[in-house]
């Protein structure tokens, strides 16, 4: 299946079932922009969707941080966007402020942090580090992308209809959101809302199959699996993660669908609601939870991976010196992906789930911490002793890493069952999870656009730009989640309208804090057109690339600065070494990509490497194997 | 209004940075020393030292921050395992906090120290088994004698409650909570099913079962102090979750599925008022599960009472058949002699079935 081959100089032999038209000419505007089979396209089609997605999911967060920040606040000026939606008093629709909660909620998760995230780099970045052509089928990569694109449209629409978005919380839960007499928002706006969710099921499973093949199968000779780029490895064990999990959420959401359209009862039991008795019984609400949050804690670890690899790569890179413990570092991902899937019921501490499983749960979340803390303490010791080049994409990093300490340390708090009883479902999980992985995530996001954005379209980014909108980013997102820690140790709930009926006796205390949040958000959410006009400006109009601006020693900086579909004219370059050679002593620059066989380095190689010389041959011997592997 | 004195610092903060920036930017023009090659540029020092201003500013402002919110943070809790879980928590939360310190301080101060000089080469340090053997280890240990001491606490919460547990029944609906006592005779609640609810019997009280016939509902939420209480706690429509912020206790509420919470309440409404210097305080429960538009105003005022205060109301409440006599009718033949030693004299009897007929 390697259909998306198309430099056709070192391909000479077809298989028939090609279509030969296609190898051979200019690929029309719809092929090259739109149905695109290049990873590189659908990569910037993933991106450019995510970022327009990330957009929406903020302005909703924007717009109930108004009411929450200021309730009393007339709403009257959104009537023109909102329309019904501000009642007549001039005040928010109180189902739609769920909705919007509801929607920020899968937005972000989803739509931004899944495929904006993982979408775009594990694209972008598998095939051009790993050293192939293309992903290992062009076609269902493509089609990976219009199965999202689809999914995206019907989520979108959703928001427009009569009766408004799905409204449970991101997490669905049944029975609200399998009864649409519970409210509103649990009736065509939840079949929408599962209906987009099912094609984007279809669409990060179509992705993950491709990274995990291309990974395994398509390096170029001499790149064995310890000489993979950190962002590598995390794009693979996210892919492994998303390939177990996600269709556990689709059999969830298939059991709801049956619930709420065939008269099933998986999730529905003894229900009476609005004067009536409905005839389920025998259901479990439970066995929702179980499998949503099968997928659901998973799903942390697959926005916050690909962060974290593409942070190894960056910090490495611009602290001009080696990851520090490279293997450790992969241990390490390697632990979270197998504990990522024994750790879900700690999200189900206090929904009467059996308190045996609470205790099991409790030592197995808290043994996830460590090989969390090995990554951080591992980050910093490689910013010691280095020699620290700010780009903005090295201060996203550092600013990702500090986020990630500063939400994960909380979380060995709310692993703790007894603890999470009082902090369950408060503003504390809310803080927490922001800055773990929505903030660190999206630090991730940002860091790798601008660290890559040249290899993506040829030219710069406005670095100064850059910094201002970091420092934007990075001191509002710590107004906004770090006073949100006291909110919930003060015992406020999450998803409440107003807190006019709430029993902590501190309702009024935290009035003003809650005003400094919001204008903390609206802050932080403007400073992001900082980002949006840098992107698209510099796209069309940023300074020319040079080949390597970053001095980084990863394969896709060795191909041309506007790579054609098939990333290198030529052959494609073989790997020698790992690819952390920074500031090695005896070298007379501070990197050595990884293409520079041992044998042109002798002055600056270990002793232990001089063996990797007589080694060289063999991997140059691959060539024709893998020049074979593309043609067949 | 400190939060906006807050806010100004930072707008300031961030004004002084915009004003740094500008003069690096002319300072390179005049002296025309950007190397358009370089992947350093001027700001590199200027964002080296902004780690590091960041990080002092954020420590001042987080511990003025913390102390300043503290007072309005859940006072102490007026449950026996609340003060267990609370003291639990702020060990942690020094515990974590100390993480948080020093990772961050060494993050931050490292991009400081470290942020390039020409002059300097990095030092190539790929790997130090002993360190990375000791990260693993030391948080390791940490979160082991974390999980042991939680283990515990939970393991006590979550045990079996003690026989002699006053036993209420909470019951979520959208939106409000239904509150049910087992009664001052037998103790036990009665069963209940969905299918007999109707308008007056809106818990669907089974009274084919005899435990339902001294069964009194209210709406309020009364509670012994000192004595164990066992929440069974039943949801009739969604999920809706019972949070008794005071009191450290929170549980889902499950339709098809009866839940439940024992705790020992220690502090009196009268006692709590006095603490907080408010005359008119009431604990309250609330709703922390999503259930739909009226999920924020889901509370009912919740009374802790001496014990003997406690057994006064109970005593002077009524069973719901002693309020509603036409559920006699339910009772199956056998059982109507129980039953109707709850049934008041004659003329209260025709008033509520009135009440109920013209409901």
């Amino acid at each position: 299946m390697s259909t998306a081959i198309s430099t056709a100089e070192e391909v000479h032999t077809h298989d028939h079932d090609h279509d030969h038209e296609h190898e051979h000419h200019e690929l029309g505007f719809i092929r090259t922009y739109i149905f695109s089979e290049d990873h590189k396209t659908i990569a910037k089609q993933y991106l450019i969707s995510g970022i327009l997605w990330a957009f929406i999911g903020g302005s909703l967060s924007i717009i109930f941080r108004l009411q929450l920040g200021f309730p009393g606040m007339s709403m009257e000026w959104l009537r023109p966007l909102l329309g019904g939606w501000i009642d007549e008093s001039g005040k928010l629709d109180k189902e739609f402020y769920l909705a919007m909660v509801t929607m920020h909620g899968t937005i972000m998760v989803f739509f931004v942090l899944t495929a904006g995230l993982s979408g775009t780099f594990s694209n972008f970045l598998i095939p051009l580090q790993v050293g192939a052509r293309d992903m290992a089928s062009g076609f269902i990569n493509m089609l990976s992308y219009w199965f999202f694109f689809l999914s995206s449209v019907i989520m979108f629409s959703s928001l427009f209809i009569e009766t408004g978005p799905a409204s449970g919380g991101w997490v669905i839960y049944p029975p609200l959101s399998a009864l649409p007499q519970a409210m509103p928002g649990s009736g065509l706006g939840m079949t929408l809302w599962l209906t987009s969710m099912t094609f984007f099921i279809v669409s990060s499973l179509m992705g993950g199959i491709n990274y995990i093949c291309t990974i395994i199968n398509l390096r170029t000779r001499g790149m064995t699996f310890t000489r993979m780029p950190l962002t590598i490895w995390s794009f693979f064990f996210t892919a492994v993660l998303g390939l177990l999990s996600f269709p556990v959420l689709l059999s969830a959401a298939l059991l709801l669908i049956f619930d709420r359209s065939f008269g099933t009862s998986f999730y529905l039991s003894e229900i009476y609601i609005q004067g009536q008795a409905l005839p389920n019984v025998g259901g479990s609400a439970i066995l929702y939870q179980h499998l949503f949050w099968f997928l659901g804690h998973p799903e942390v670890y697959i926005v916050l991976l690909p962060a974290l690899g593409m942070t190894s790569e960056i910090i490495a890179t611009n602290a001009r010196k080696p990851i520090f413990g490279y293997r450790a570092m992969i241990g390490s991902m390697m632990g979270i992906t197998a504990l990522a899937f024994i750790v879900w019921a700690h999200h189900m501490f206090v929904t009467g789930m059996n308190p045996f499983l609470g205790s099991v749960f409790m030592f197995l979340t808290l043994i996830i911490a460590v090989p969390s803390a090995v990554k951080a303490f591992n980050y910093i010791t490689t910013l010691w002793k280095g020699n620290l080049v700010f780009t903005p994409a090295m201060l996203f990093s550092i600013g990702l890493v500090s986020m990630f300490i500063s939400g994960g340390v909380t979380g060995i708090i709310l692993g703790n069952s007894a603890l999470d009883i009082n902090l369950h479902d408060t503003y504390f999980v809310v803080a927490h999870f922001h800055l773990v992985m929505g903030a660190a995530s999206f630090f991730g996001l940002m860091a790798g656009v601008y660290h890559w954005f040249p290899k993506m379209f040829g030219r710069m980014m406005n670095k100064s730009l850059g910094y201002i909108h970091f420092w934007f980013t990075f001191v509002g997102v710590y107004m906004v989640f770090f006073p949100m820690h006291y909110i919930g140790i003060a015992g406020f709930p999450r998803r409440y309208y107003t807190f006019t009926a709430l029993g902590n006796d501190s309702m009024a205390a935290f009035t003003d804090m809650n005003s400094f949040i919001s204008i903390a958000a609206i802050i932080t959410f403007s400073a992001q057109a900082i980002f949006a006009w840098n992107f698209f400006y510099s796209i069309f109009k940023g300074k020319i690339a040079p080949a390597n601006p970053w001095k980084s020693n990863t394969l896709e900086w060795t191909t041309p600065i506007n790579p054609e579909h098939g990333n290198w004219p030529g052959e494609i370059p073989a790997v020698y070494r790992w690819p952390y050679d920074y500031s090695k002593p005896g070298a007379p620059d501070d990197f050595i990509p990884q293409n520079v066989p041992h044998s042109a380095t002798l002055e600056s190689n270990l002793p232990e490497e001089n063996a990797e010389i007589a080694r060289e041959k063999d991997i140059d011997g691959l060539l024709g194997a893998q020049n074979e592997s593309y043609t067949h | 209004m400190n939060y906006l004195i807050g806010l100004l610092a930072i707008v300031f903060f961030f004004l002084a940075v915009s004003v740094i920036t500008k003069s690096v930017k002319l300072n390179n023009k005049l002296s025309g020393t950007e190397n358009e090659d370089s992947t350093v540029d001027n700001f590199n020092n200027a964002n080296g030292i902004g780690m590091l201003i960041f990080w002092l500013l954020f420590v001042i402002l987080g511990s003025w921050s913390f102390l300043h919110s503290k007072p309005d943070f859940l006072p102490v809790a007026a449950s026996e395992h609340g003060v267990r879980t609370d003291s639990m928590f702020w060990t942690s939360m020094a515990v974590v906090t100390f993480a948080f310190f020093i990772s961050n301080t060494l993050l931050f101060y490292f991009a400081f120290k470290y942020r390039f000089n020409k002059n300097r080469k990095a030092t190539f340090y790929p790997v130090n088994h002993k360190l990375e053997l000791i990260w693993t280890i030391v948080p390791a240990i940490v979160m082991a004698i974390l999980v042991f001491t939680g283990w515990r606490t939970w393991r006590d919460i979550t045990s079996q409650a003690p026989s002699n547990s006053a036993v209420i029944e909470l019951t979520g609906h959208q939106f409000g909570w239904y509150v049910r006592y087992a009664g001052a005779d037998d103790g036990q609640l009665g069963n209940v099913n969905y299918k007999l609810i109707d308008e007056t019997n809106s818990l669907g009280i089974d009274f084919t079962d005899k435990s339902s016939f001294d069964d009194f509902t209210a709406t309020e939420l009364h509670l012994p102090k000192g004595q164990p209480v066992l929440l069974k706690i039943r949801a009739q429509d969604v999920l809706h979750s019972v949070y008794l912020p005071f009191h450290r206790v929170k549980m889902d509420a499950v339709p098809g599925m009866p839940t439940k919470f024992w705790f020992i309440p220690t502090i009196s409404t009268d006692e709590m008022r006095a603490k907080l210097g408010k005359p008119d305080f009431n604990f309250k429960v609330n709703c922390t599960e999503v259930c739909g538009r009226g999920h924020f105003g889901m509370s009912i005022t919740v009374f802790v009472d001496e014990p003997e205060d406690y057994k006064k109301w109970v005593a002077e409440q009524k069973p719901f058949l002693a309020t509603n006599p036409s559920y006699l009718d339910k009772v199956p033949a056998n059982l109507k002699a129980k039953a109707g030693k709850y049934i008041p004299t004659e003329p209260i009897a025709t008033d509520s079935t009135e009440a109920v007929s013209v409901n």
